[in-house]
C-alpha cells in the first residue's frame, strides 16, 4: 500500500493531535456542500423534462456557465491535488506535467468544439455515427466512452476513499468503503435527479470553490514571500535539498526509458482532451457554435490561471514543509496542498491552520464529487442514447424510454464503480486516468477528425480506428508497469509486465490514425458523398442545429 | 447508406424537415461554402500543427537539454520556467487568434450560408 495512509506517524505529527481534530469542521464543509448541491438537483430535476435537458441541460447555459462548468469537469483531484503533490516532491517535472493539460484545450477550441455543437445531439457517437452505418458504429462510439469513463472513474472513486478517510482521519477499512460508497451514491443522485442540468450547477459550484480556495492558499504563500517569487523558488529549492530541483529531470529524466515514456504521456494529454466524452458533451449545453467557442475561451483561462496557482502551491509546500512530512502521509505527495495549507494558516493547533485545511479538504471533496458526476453522465448518456435507443431499439424508443435507460444506467454505472472503487482502494489506480487519456486520444479523435474533415473516411475505417486505437491502448497497460512488475505498479508481487512504457500512447495515438485511413483505403465501401455533405455544411455553419 | 434510420427525434429538440440531401450537396461544392472552409482550414490546421510542434518541443528540450533549460536568467528563475511560462502564454495568445479570425473571418460567413439554407433558397 503505497497510497495514503493516514495511522502513519507523519501525518499525526503534521497534523498536530490527529486528523481527528479538524473532523467537526471538515464535516460540517462537506456537509454544507452535499446539501446545497442536492438542492441544485432537486430544482434542476424539477425543470428536467425532455431528452434535451437530461442530456444537454436545455442548451440553454451561456458561454462563461459552461467554460466553469468545463473547467470543474476537468480539474479533477489528479490535478488539484496531484500536481501541488508532484511540484513539492519534484519541483520542475510537475510543473512540466501541468502543461500539457492546458495546451490541449486547444485542439478543442480550433477542431473540435464547434463543429461537433452544430452537428450532434448529445453525445460523442451522434458525430462519429452521422455519415456512417449507425449500428456498428454507434456501438463503437458507445463502447470507448464507457471504457473511457469506468477508467477514469474508478481512479477518482479510489482516490475519494482514500483521500476523504485521510483528511477525516479514518483509519478502518469499512469507513473508506463507507466513504467510497456516500461518494458513489451523491453521484447517482446527481444524475438521476439533474440530469445535465444539475451536473452542471454543481460543476459550476465546484469550479468557483476550487478557484477561490487555490486563490486565497496562492495568495498567503506569495504574501509570505512577499510576492517575490524567485525567492519562493529559491526557498523551496533549499528546502527540498534536492539538486537540481528547479530544472526538468527529477521525475520523467532520471533514465533513457523514463524521458520516452514522458513524451508518450504528453502527445496522450495534448490530444486526449478533445476526445473525452465527458469533456465532449459540454458542448452540447450550449445554444450555438459561438457560445461553445466561448465556454473554451473562458475554460482556457479558468484552467490556465488554475494550473499557474498551483506552481504556488506546489513551491510554496516544498518551501514550507519538511520533504520527509510530505512523503510521510502520502508517496505520491497528494497531501502537500492541505498540508501547505495547514501550514500557512499558522501551523498545527492553530485555529487559522484548522480553518484553511478544512477548507481545502471540502473543495478536494466537491472536487471529486463534481467529476465522477460528469464521468457517470457521459457513460450512462452513451449506454442510453448509442447502445439502447440507436443500436438495441434502432432509433425506435420514445423519449421517455430513452430517458428511463440512461437512469437506469446511472444506476448500473454507479453501483459498479462503488463496487470496484471499493475493491481497488488499496491498488495504485492513478495510472488509469493517464490510460484515459491515451485511449480518448487513440481511439476517438483520430475517428473525430476524420469524420468532420477527410471526406473518404468509411464505416470500416471508424471501426477500425475505434477499436484498434481502443484495444492496444488497454492492451499495452494491461502488460506495462502500471499494472505488474515495480513497487508502484497496481497488482504487487506479480511481474507480467513486457511494454516498458507507462503509457501507450506513442504507440497507440499513431495506430490509431493508421488504422483509420487503412480501413478507408481497404474497402470497397463507398463514403456516403450526401452524407458528408451534410455533416460539413452542417458543422462549419450550424445550419438545422439542435 | 440513405437507407439507414435518421437520428430519433424528439422534445424541444424537433427541428423543421429541414434542407434536402441534394441541397446540402449543392451548397457543400458552392464556391462560397469553398471559401469558408479554406478559411477555416487554413487557420485551423497549420495552427494546430505549429503549437503541437511548440509543444513537443519544449517537451524534447525538458527531456535532452537539461542543461540549457537549467540555465538562470535572473533570480532562480531558469530558461525551463520562462519556456513552461511562454506555453501558456502562446496558448492565451492562440485561443484570442483563433477567436478573433473566427468571428471576423468564419461568422460572417456561416450565418450567411445558414440562413440561406434555412430560408428554403
Amino acid at each position: 500500500m503505497n497510497l495514503l495512509d493516514p495511522t502513519h506517524p507523519g501525518w499525526q505529527l503534521a497534523a498536530g493531535e490527529g486528523a481527528s481534530e479538524h473532523r467537526p469542521l471538515i464535516i460540517t464543509l462537506f456537509g454544507l456542500f452535499v446539501v446545497a448541491t442536492l438542492g441544485i438537483t432537486v430544482w434542476a430535476g424539477k425543470q428536467t423534462k425532455s431528452a434535451s435537458d437530461f442530456y444537454a441541460g436545455g442548451r440553454q447555459f451561456t458561454g462563461f456557465q459552461n467554460g466553469l462548468a468545463i473547467s470543474g469537469d476537468y480539474m479533477s483531484a489528479a490535478s488539484f491535488l496531484g500536481i501541488a503533490g508532484s511540484i513539492a516532491l519534484f519541483g520542475y517535472d510537475g510543473f512540466l506535467y501541468s502543461i500539457g493539460f492546458l495546451v490541449a484545450w486547444l485542439v478543442a477550441l480550433l477542431l473540435v468544439a464547434e463543429p461537433l455543437r452544430n452537428s450532434g445531439r448529445y453525445t460523442m457517437g451522434d458525430v462519429l455515427a452521422y455519415r456512417m452505418k449507425q449500428r456498428p458504429v454507434r456501438t463503437a462510439a458507445g463502447t470507448s466512452t464507457i471504457v473511457v469513463s469506468i477508467f477514469y472513474l474508478l481512479a477518482q472513486m479510489a482516490g475519494a476513499g482514500v483521500l476523504v478517510s485521510l483528511l477525516l482521519g479514518i483509519t478502518s477499512d469499512g469507513g473508506k468503503i463507507a466513504i467510497v460508497a456516500l461518494v458513489g451514491i451523491l453521484m447517482i443522485v446527481y444524475v438521476t435527479i439533474g440530469g445535465m442540468k444539475g451536473t452542471t450547477w454543481v460543476q459550476m459550484v465546484k469550479a468557483v470553490l476550487l478557484i477561490a480556495g487555490t486563490l486565497l492558499i496562492t495568495f498567503l504563500i506569495l504574501l509570505k514571500f512577499n510576492f517575490n517569487v524567485s525567492d519562493l523558488l529559491g526557498a523551496a529549492a533549499t528546502n527540498s535539498g534536492k539538486e537540481g530541483f528547479l530544472e526538468p529531470g527529477l521525475k520523467y529524466g532520471v533514465s533513457a526509458m523514463s524521458k520516452l515514456d514522458f513524451l508518450s504521456l504528453g502527445i496522450a494529454l495534448v490530444l486526449g482532451t478533445a476526445g473525452l466524452p465527458h469533456i465532449l458533451i459540454r458542448f452540447y449545453t450550449v445554444p450555438t457554435a459561438q457560445a461553445a467557442r466561448k465556454s473554451v475561451n473562458w475554460a482556457i483561462g479558468i484552467i490556465g490561471a488554475f494550473y499557474l496557482m498551483t506552481i504556488v502551491l506546489g513551491f510554496g509546500a516544498a518551501a514550507l514543509l519538511k520533504p520527509e512530512d510530505i512523503t510521510s502521509s502520502n508517496k505520491a505527495g497528494n497531501t502537500a496542498a492541505p498540508l501547505a495549507a495547514l501550514e500557512i494558516g499558522g501551523g498545527s493547533g492553530s485555529t487559522g491552520g484548522a480553518i484553511l485545511l478544512a477548507v481545502i479538504s471540502a473543495v478536494a471533496f466537491a472536487t471529486i464529487l463534481a467529476v465522477v458526476a460528469g464521468l457517470t453522465l457521459a457513460s450512462s448518456s452513451s449506454f442510453a442514447h448509442d447502445i439502447y435507443a440507436n443500436v438495441i431499439r434502432r432509433g425506435k424508443a420514445t423519449e421517455k424510454e430513452e430517458m428511463r435507460a440512461a437512469r437506469w444506467a446511472t444506476v448500473f454505472i454507479g453501483v459498479v464503480s462503488i463496487a470496484l472503487g471499493a475493491l481497488a482502494r488499496d491498488l495504485n489506480v492513478a495510472g488509469l486516468v493517464a490510460l484515459a487519456f491515451a485511449v480518448a486520444a487513440s481511439a476517438n479523435l483520430p475517428t473525430i477528425l476524420y469524420s468532420l474533415f477527410w471526406k473518404k473516411f468509411t464505416t470500416q475505417g471508424a471501426l477500425w480506428s475505434i477499436y484498434g486505437g481502443l484495444f492496444t491502448a488497454v492492451f499495452l497497460v494491461l502488460f506495462s508497469p502500471v499494472v505488474s512488475g515495480k513497487p508502484t505498479s497496481m497488482f504487487k508481487g506479480v511481474d507480467f509486465a513486457w511494454f516498458p512504457l507507462e503509457n501507450p500512447g506513442l504507440i497507440s495515438i499513431p495506430l490509431g490514425f493508421l488504422l483509420g485511413w487503412l480501413g478507408s483505403v481497404l474497402t470497397k465501401e463507398e463514403p456516403d458523398k450526401g452524407k458528408y455533405a451534410e455533416l460539413e455544411v452542417k458543422s462549419l455553419t450550424g445550419t438545422g442545429a439542435h | 447508406m440513405t437507407t439507414e434510420a435518421p437520428p430519433p427525434q424528439g422534445g424541444s429538440d424537433t427541428s423543421p424537415a429541414g434542407p434536402t440531401t441534394e441541397k446540402f450537396v449543392e451548397v457543400q461544392e458552392s464556391a462560397e461554402f469553398g471559401e469558408l472552409r479554406r478559411a477555416h482550414r487554413s487557420f485551423a490546421f497549420p495552427l494546430t500543427l505549429a503549437f503541437i510542434a511548440w509543444y513537443l518541443l519544449y517537451v524534447l528540450m525538458s527531456n535532452y537539454a537539461g542543461g540549457f533549460m537549467g540555465t538562470k536568467v535572473f533570480g532562480n528563475i531558469n530558461v525551463a520556467l520562462v519556456f513552461g511560462l511562454g506555453q501558456f502564454l502562446t496558448t492565451f495568445l492562440i485561443a484570442w487568434f483563433y477567436s478573433r479570425h473566427a468571428a471576423t473571418k468564419l461568422d460572417p460567413k456561416s450565418a450567411a450560408i445558414k440562413s440561406r439554407l434555412e430560408a428554403g433558397e
